[in-house]
């Protein structure tokens, strides 16, 4: 008994605090231990604890009990003068992203083992970053999440820089910058918060999410003509929209998503992008839910831009992997969409489009991860990702030729994976992408009829680019050249088979995801329904 | 209080002036030429005796100097940042070891110059002081005597520095004639009560010329880059910490006591009536980090590089002075301290590299990273600290200075300039990050590495970390220097 109650104390702590420890510890050890790829294995046994560990909080989790009665949440005092606390806390907001994490990091490693250069670098700043993206999702004091936010932005910098494509050094900082533009802004709302709400809690500003829901509705006063409210929203907007990425600030992510390492595009696509989106169902959306009403017509515009713009893009891409990426912006779109919907008049549909926005996170991460470690897979082989060769190709011969075809004979079971990961990225039935984007349509649909028309479209799109790529590559007669090729090996069926299993699972059992997310998100509605 | 009463408050000051003339005089008549253990004996008897002195002495020289908390804070960080650059001098090769004697002699002097700075209260003291700092500085920025950009910066801060003294002098001319006392405690009271504002204008602006110049505040900030550039490393690294700390301490005493309605450091401050220069402030803030920032993108030597950086904090220091709170004046002590000790650690830093691998420019600076990984990770954490990014003390003092606009609810557009240049800087610490990670490596000298250089690189950087974690009881220190 005392043993659980010390384990649900300290296992939010630990999961955040295990990697750094992890990384430290791999310092002596690569020097002093001679053991071969020593550094490779602690931070497979780091993150395999920390995917336990998170495997021990799912099961122990109540999704009914609300943060503050939640028997994982921790909240000290850290800096009494600013009221600054560490608080970290789980609910059904954050524990699919928190699973997310902790299993995509643990198969990144697994991902990463054929990185040679420089490993004890590669690998510790993993696990900062690691430690950096549980942070975030678990703090609920403003302040600790804006550190957890930035701290992740220098080994990412790194890992881009170092161990990424031949544009990495330009891709690295302009992910930084973009990045850095976005979350300053959030600074500033953040110290904002803290003195607009001050006068309300007896001249005491606080950063605790939880105590600022009651708090920020009633900041009514104005600067420069605007209401402050208005003034926070955007500000945070610009911080989170630039991560997720929302148009027009997207184009930092194709960049650094082709010229990432495959597992750092893999933590990108499926994670930090839905930092975003997480930060504004965590933060914009129940501090300000009077701008979220007044938004909400304008967040659903920029969704369904961002499903058209991102697939009609992804439709012109040459680069397999940059097209996975573009896919992944139109991907986000259906999040937005499904966000917007929480004004629906209807109540259902509201919550239909939140749940949907929710595990549509969750299962983009799935999904978007299998077909960046996919694509990996393929040009650790050949040494290039091109479907068609482009114009400007260093062989004249070859450009604007087709630069695969029948890979299916070649390499059968390594297509059929790469068959399930498109068929679920273009939203097939029975797999987990159909049932989030459905229920963001749904009530995308219930809110905003004509926008979520045209929205649609994304999904014929995403079938147009999803399609042609597969059989510009796999099917048709085999390229002479590759038939050298080797299928998918056992370390790389490892990486991709846990993500495949829960696609499928989700996909025809969504239950368990359903039943973490909605009680949470049935808050969060009436929140911002009792705001309409 | 009387001369001699005053002399037991004045042991530090005492003690620097004879140890600098006696590194003079004991160059002549020793045959070794190393004075290195002389001096450090000294600093640490200096530090003993700051430690001794009692921070309650009040006016003393007959209301010249004060001697106040204020002032007791600011001397011991300006004393900490000169003494590790006269420790770490000794390693830097630049230096001509013949003129070390002259080079140690001249910083003493400067050190007590600045240390009268913190205590001035005195329009001819206040004058004094700024010039006991600035014509021994002018000689620093040319030590190198063969070297004809050390000359060059060696005379542009002279006709800088002698134009911008000048219109301060006629500024604090200006207040004498006004009110007919040199003690700014009396002019004060006849200000107050004075119903032609204009004419404290003019010398307020001639007094800001003044500081502005010792503070390198746009527009008075063109000697900056090419004096740092010229200068030897060691003395540029000395040039944009401690004298910094005392522009900021001799501003905000003088400011606030003289064109406040307050009178006094320790309350939230009004303009004085008519007279509003927070906006005039808030202004030259927003130009001074912008010019810094916008010029510093364009830079290859590392050293000038950071001489635009340097601006640019200036600027946001500024920043926070321009609402005059209690708060903005805490969080600038407080900014200063954790600025000071990063910036001097990437200045030695570059000191470092320039020894031992001969590189002025940041390209050249490729693959130190993997030559020297630790210095180069602390180098790292101070380059993230200057730019203000967690997990970093910059960060916990950049918030500090944003919070002072909200507190007073003043100048918010200045904190989205501000925010705008924090991007901006990003971009060029991290063009010396980039290659000392990215770039391949193009040098093959082997590094020595002497312990006081590495010593104070790290600890230096280390409290990046420390203070960025726990920096409650520094804050709550500095917050009771002002109650």
């Amino acid at each position: 008994m005392e043993n659980t109650i010390f384990m649900q104390n300290s296992i939010l702590s630990l999961l955040i605090f295990l990697p750094v420890l992890g990384a430290i510890l791999m310092l002596p050890a690569s020097k002093y231990l001679k053991i071969p790829n020593i550094v490779k294995y602690i931070a497979l046994f780091t993150t395999g604890i920390q995917l336990l560990l998170s495997a021990w909080l799912y099961i122990n989790f109540d999704p009914t009990l609300s943060i503050m009665e939640s028997p994982f949440t921790v909240q000290v005092n850290w800096i009494k003068h600013f009221n600054i606390e560490y608080f970290v806390g789980v609910d059904g907001l954050s524990i699919p992203m928190v699973l997310l994490t902790a299993l995509l990091s643990f198969i990144c490693i697994l991902a990463s083992w054929n990185i040679d250069k420089k490993p004890l670098g590669y690998f510790s700043l993993f696990l900062l970053l690691d430690a950096g993206m549980m942070g975030v999702f678990l703090s609920l004091d403003f302040f600790l999440f804006y550190i957890f936010w930035e701290v992740m932005l220098l080994p990412m910098y790194f890992l881009i820089g170092i161990w990424g494509g031949p544009q990495r050094h330009y891709a690295a900082i302009k992910f930084f910058l973009y990045t850095l533009f976005g979350s300053l802004f959030m600074l500033l709302a953040m110290i904002g918060l803290w003195y607009f709400t001050a006068p309300f809690n007896n001249n005491e500003g606080t950063f605790n999410l939880i105590k600022l829901i009651q708090l920020s509705p009633m900041i009514d006063s104005q600067l420069w003509g605007f209401d402050i409210q208005w003034l926070l929203w955007i500000a945070l907007f610009i911080g989170f929209a630039i991560k997720v990425p929302v148009f027009p600030f997207h184009t930092w992510l194709p960049l650094a998503h082709v010229e990432a390492p495959t597992a750092i595009s893999v933590i990108l696509a499926g994670v930090l992008l839905k930092m975003g989106t997480y930060g504004l169902l965590r933060i914009s959306y129940p501090l300000l839910p009077g701008e979220v009403v007044a938004f909400s017509y304008t967040l659903a515009i920029l969704g369904v831009i961002n499903i058209l713009w991102g697939a009609m893009c992804a439709i012109a891409q040459i680069d397999l992997k940059k097209m996975v990426a573009y896919s992944s912006v139109s991907h986000m779109g259906y999040v937005l969409l499904g966000m917007s919907a929480v004004v629906s008049p209807s109540l259902a549909g509201a919550e239909a489009g939140l749940n949907g926005a929710v595990m549509q996170m969750f299962n983009h991460g799935t999904i978007t991860a299998m077909l960046f470690l996919l694509v990996g897979v393929l040009y650790d082989q050949a040494h290039h990702r091109w479907i068609v060769y482009p114009d400007n190709y260093k062989d004249q011969e070859l450009a604007g030729k087709l630069a695969f075809g029948g890979i299916a004979t070649q390499m059968p079971v390594f297509s059929a994976f790469v068959a399930l990961a498109f068929f679920a990225g273009l939203g097939l039935p029975a797999l987990s992408g159909f049932i989030s984007e459905a229920l963001c349509f749904i009530g995308g649909f219930s809110a905003f009829r004509l926008v979520t028309a045209i929205g649609t479209l994304g999904i014929l799109l995403g079938a147009v680019y999803l399609l042609r790529a597969y059989q510009r590559v796999f099917l048709g007669p085999l390229n002479k050249s590759y038939d050298k090729l080797i299928d998918i090996n056992s370390r790389e069926l490892a990486t991709v088979v846990p993500i495949a299993f829960l696609v499928l699972l989700f996909g025809v059992f969504p239950k368990p995801l359903v039943d973490m997310v909605s009680s949470s998100i049935s808050s969060l509605v009436s929140i911002i329904q009792g705001a309409m | 209080m009387n001369n001699i009463q005053s002399l037991q408050y004045f042991l530090p000051e005492l003690l620097i002036t004879i140890t600098a003339l006696f590194v003079i005089v004991f160059d002549l008549i020793s045959q070794k030429k190393s004075n290195h253990l002389l001096v450090s004996v000294a600093l640490f008897c200096v530090a003993w005796l700051l430690y001794q002195l009692p921070s309650n002495g009040g006016e003393i020289f007959n209301g010249m100097l004060i001697n106040d908390k204020f002032s007791f804070y600011f001397k011991w960080i300006i004393f900490i940042s000169t003494g590790s650059v006269i420790l770490v001098s000794k390693y830097s090769n630049e230096l001509d070891k013949e003129y070390k004697a002259e080079f140690d002699a001249l910083i003493l002097f400067v050190l007590l110059g600045m240390f009268l700075m913190t205590n001035s209260i005195d329009l001819l003291m206040i004058y004094l002081s700024i010039e006991l700092v600035s014509i021994p500085s002018y000689v620093l920025a040319g030590m190198l005597k063969n070297d004809k950009k050390s000359n060059e910066a060696s005379l542009k801060y002279v006709i800088f520095g002698s134009f911008a003294s000048g219109l301060m002098l006629f500024g604090l001319s200006w207040l004498y004639g006004i009110s007919g006392s040199t003690n700014i405690y009396e002019i004060y009271k006849t200000i107050q009560i004075i119903d032609n504002p204009y004419m404290i204008y003019m010398s307020l602006m001639l007094i800001l010329i003044g500081f502005g110049y010792k503070i390198s505040m746009a527009p008075l900030h063109y000697w900056t880059p090419d004096v740092y550039e010229g200068s030897p490393t060691i003395v540029t690294a000395f040039f944009s910490a401690a004298p910094k700390a005392a522009g900021f301490a001799i501003l905000i005493r003088t400011f606030f006591i003289l064109f406040t309605s307050t009178n006094s450091l320790t309350i939230d401050a009004l303009p004085l009536e008519g007279i509003d220069w927070f906006l005039i402030v808030a202004v030259l803030s927003a130009a001074t980090m912008t010019i810094g920032n916008l010029l510093a993108l364009k830079q290859d030597n590392v050293k000038r590089m950071l001489a635009y950086s340097t601006i640019s904090h200036v600027g946001f220091m500024l920043m926070a002075f321009s609402t005059a709170s209690i708060d903005a004046i805490v969080g600038i002590t407080f900014y200063l301290t954790l600025y000071m000790f990063m910036n001097l650690s990437a200045f030695f830093m570059v000191i470092h590299v320039e020894n031992n691998f001969k590189v002025k420019e940041v390209n050249q600076w490729g693959g130190i990273g993997y030559k020297t990984p630790v210095l180069a990770a602390f180098m790292v954490l101070s380059l993230v600290s200057l730019a203000g990014l967690p997990p970093t003390s910059g960060f916990v003092g950049k918030v500090y200075l944003f919070r002072t606009l909200f507190a007073t609810e003043k100048f918010y557009w200045l904190g989205i300039v501000g925010i705008l240049n924090s991007v901006i800087s990003l971009y060029y610490y991290f063009k010396i990050v980039k290659s000392m990670y990215f770039d391949e490596s193009i040098i093959e000298e082997e590094e020595n590495k002497p312990m006081m250089l590495y010593f104070f690189i790290l600890i230096f950087s280390a409290q990046n970390i420390i203070f960025y974690f726990y920096w409650q009881p520094l804050y709550n220190y500095i917050t009771k220097l002002f109650s």
